[in-house]
């Protein structure tokens, strides 16, 4: 899960970056309305966690544009005035979900999971498919009931990928769902999560397109 | 007295009583110079008039029964005659006139007191015929005359006086029912409704208690106004800083990882930190904010001051403070709290806008006050004169900013009597403020 921050108070961004991705996620920090509009125009993001006081104008402007763009991507509204007239505002606005300062980091994240879960058309939050079952909370994998124990960056691929099974998932997606824009990405990155990944679940659980990408293999 | 209606009513009732009483004394005393007049006129006529009647008669002769004279006006016999020959007889008197001689005055008008009467006599010599007519009335009745004629316009007066109470009464209720209405208007309000007062429809004398009303209720609206408003900022402020710290505290709870565990450590003492100054800087504005009246003034030593308030704070390592030699001594009229406030609060936003320079504080080149140079990127002279506004925080703002340092420094001046004026340096990127007096 690939999360854009968009919080202008630097220890505040700090530890949504931290947080966020302690709970598997890859996240992008900016902090203004400008950086905000630049990463959504160039990136794909899962979630967007977006301040509305920024010290180039408000979030709402950026919701705004987000949606006047037919983008659905799920925006989690942070602020510290929890006046409900805000609140109305910012629902109003196309936000998701809202979120009054301070908050905890793992309601955040639960909600978080939650309108991307929302987003994706699936109502359950664990994702199962065959016998694999894999909690986005707790990031535990299982196989056939059994616990595996996978890395964050191998919890993400089966994640994007269990999201919607019948879905193909590009490398360069995958690529950047699992990495933020400081990160290195080795060119055989997804391969390598890949070999790992089937190593551990399966070798057949997930499918490859040549040329196309990847995807679950569909049930029998 | 607390009711304006009975201080109105008794102030109107005690005027028109006053004005009615003088007016009957006036009336009074001239009323009676004007009777005395006319009766003295009379009294010298009827004198002639018997002269000539005594004439016409002449056969009564000296010594003989006093004759019948035409009785003297039938006005209660208020007339007496006596004729007297010149040698000290009666020669004749009016029905009712007294017996004794009436004056012993040869002529002229006279008083004297006959059988416990006062009268007043003309008397009217005639040598040739040898008599004395005397014409007298008494004094009693023509002060009854003038009593009569007082008490014929009182007494209508003292019938109206209740009455005219009566409709100074009403009229002051009634004059006063604007007064009323705008009471009631105000005691029926909210504690919220600051909408002024219909001071149109107010008459003239209550309207300047409508306008200063309507301008208290302004001043009061602007405040609460600004209250809100700082308070839901403060709210922002804090919170911003707060979440930070909750989530930097999880994180190092939640982390595996024993160097993500110490960065957040790190965080959360830098977001006390500034936590601890945002507290500082809000409890400063409330104080500033609080304390109206202009604070006693003294002689600061600007020098010691500065330098011992920037003493006491933190700089980063690459920051130099430096403090101009002509600064020792230097004496401003100021008051000295909140004098050091805006030097702490100028030093602060100098320091957090950089990252290695020189923050610099001298005199005015003119002597006329002190001035503080940092090497910052400066503010964009669009937002240049918000920068004082209680948290402004401009497209350069810094990571630890409040956006009240620059607000606090501006109040502290203003109550000491000074200005604070902010430009970008002209020589290199940078601000130079300067607190002066006017």
């Amino acid at each position: 899960m690939r999360i854009l921050v968009v919080e202008d108070d630097t220890i505040l961004a700090d530890g949504l970056r931290a947080g966020l991705s302690l709970g598997g996620a890859t996240v992008d920090c900016v902090a203004t309305c400008a950086d905000a509009e630049a990463a959504l125009a160039t990136s794909t993001f899962s979630a967007v966690v977006l301040d509305l006081m920024l010290p180039d104008g408000s979030g709402l402007d950026v919701l705004r544009g987000l949606r006047r763009r037919a983008d659905r991507t799920p925006v989690v509204l942070l602020t510290a005035r929890d006046a409900v007239a805000d609140r109305i505002a910012g629902l109003d606005g196309g936000a998701d979900d809202y979120l009054g300062k301070p908050f905890d980091l793992d309601e955040l994240s639960a909600r978080i999971r939650a309108v991307v879960r929302r987003a994706s058309g699936r109502a359950a939050g664990i994702l199962e498919h065959g016998g694999i079952r894999l909690d986005p909370g707790s990031l535990a994998v299982t196989v056939d009931g059994v616990a595996v124990t996978v890395s964050r960056r191998e919890v993400m691929v089966l994640a994007a990928l269990m999201e919607r099974p019948d879905v193909l998932r590009s490398k360069a997606e995958l690529e950047e769902r699992l990495y933020g824009w400081q990160e290195e990405v080795e060119s055989n990155a997804v391969e390598v999560h890949m070999h790992n990944l089937r190593a551990k679940i399966g070798r057949h659980a997930i499918e490859t397109v040549r040329g196309l990408g990847y995807r679950m293999r569909a049930l029998a | 007295m607390r009711s304006l209606r009975v201080r109105l009513f008794t102030i109107l009732l005690l005027a028109t009583g006053l004005i009615w009483l003088s007016a009957v004394a006036w009336i009074y005393l001239g009323s009676k110079r004007e009777v005395e007049q006319v009766l003295d006129n009379r009294l010298q006529e009827a004198a002639r008039m018997v002269g000539s009647l005594v004439g016409a008669i002449g056969g009564t002769g000296p010594g003989g029964a006093p004759g019948a004279i035409p009785a003297p006006m039938s006005y209660e016999r208020q007339l007496s005659c006596q004729i007297w020959s010149l040698d000290g007889r009666m020669v004749a008197r009016s029905s009712g006139a007294p017996e004794r001689r009436l004056t012993d005055a040869p002529a002229g008008f006279s008083q004297r007191e006959v059988d416990g009467e006062t009268w007043r006599v003309f008397t009217l010599e005639d040598a040739g015929k040898g008599v004395r007519v005397m014409v007298g009335d008494r004094l009693g009745l023509r002060e009854r005359l003038v009593t009569d004629l007082i008490m014929g316009l009182v007494a209508p007066a003292l019938l109206v006086v209740p009455l005219l109470g009566m409709l100074i009464w009403a009229s002051l209720g009634r004059g006063l029912r604007p007064l009323r209405r705008m009471a009631r208007d105000l005691a029926g309000r909210d504690a919220d409704d600051m909408s002024a007062i219909d001071a149109g429809r107010a008459p003239a004398e209550v309207r300047p208690l409508a306008d200063a009303l309507n301008g208290l209720f302004l001043k009061v609206e602007a405040a609460r106004r600004h209250e809100r408003e700082v308070t839901a900022f403060a709210a922002h402020e804090l919170r911003t800083p707060l979440a930070g710290l909750k989530l930097q505290a999880q994180v190092a709870m939640a982390a595996t990882d024993p160097e993500v565990a110490k960065v957040a450590l790190r965080q959360i003492l830098a977001a006390v930190d500034r936590t601890t100054r945002l507290v500082r800087q809000l409890l400063d504005a409330a104080r500033l904010d609080a304390a109206g009246d202009m604070p006693p003034l003294a002689e600061v030593d600007v020098g010691a001051l500065v330098a011992e308030t920037v003493d006491g704070m933190r700089t980063p390592t690459g920051v130099r403070t430096q403090i101009d030699p002509g600064l020792r001594g230097y004496r401003l009229l100021a008051d000295p709290e909140g004098l050091r406030l805006a030097v702490r609060n100028l030093h602060e936003n100098a320091v957090q806008h950089m990252q290695t320079g020189t923050v610099a504080w001298g005199v005015r080149p003119d002597g006329g006050g002190i001035v503080v140079r940092d090497e910052g990127p400066g503010i964009p002279e669009d937002e240049l004169p918000h920068v004082t506004t209680r948290f402004f925080r401009g497209r350069h703002k810094s990571a630890t900013g409040s956006g009240l340092g620059l607000a606090i420094a501006e109040m502290a001046s203003r109550r000491s009597g000074l200005s604070l004026r902010l430009r970008n340096r002209t020589d290199r990127p940078g601000i130079e403020a300067e607190i002066a007096r006017g």
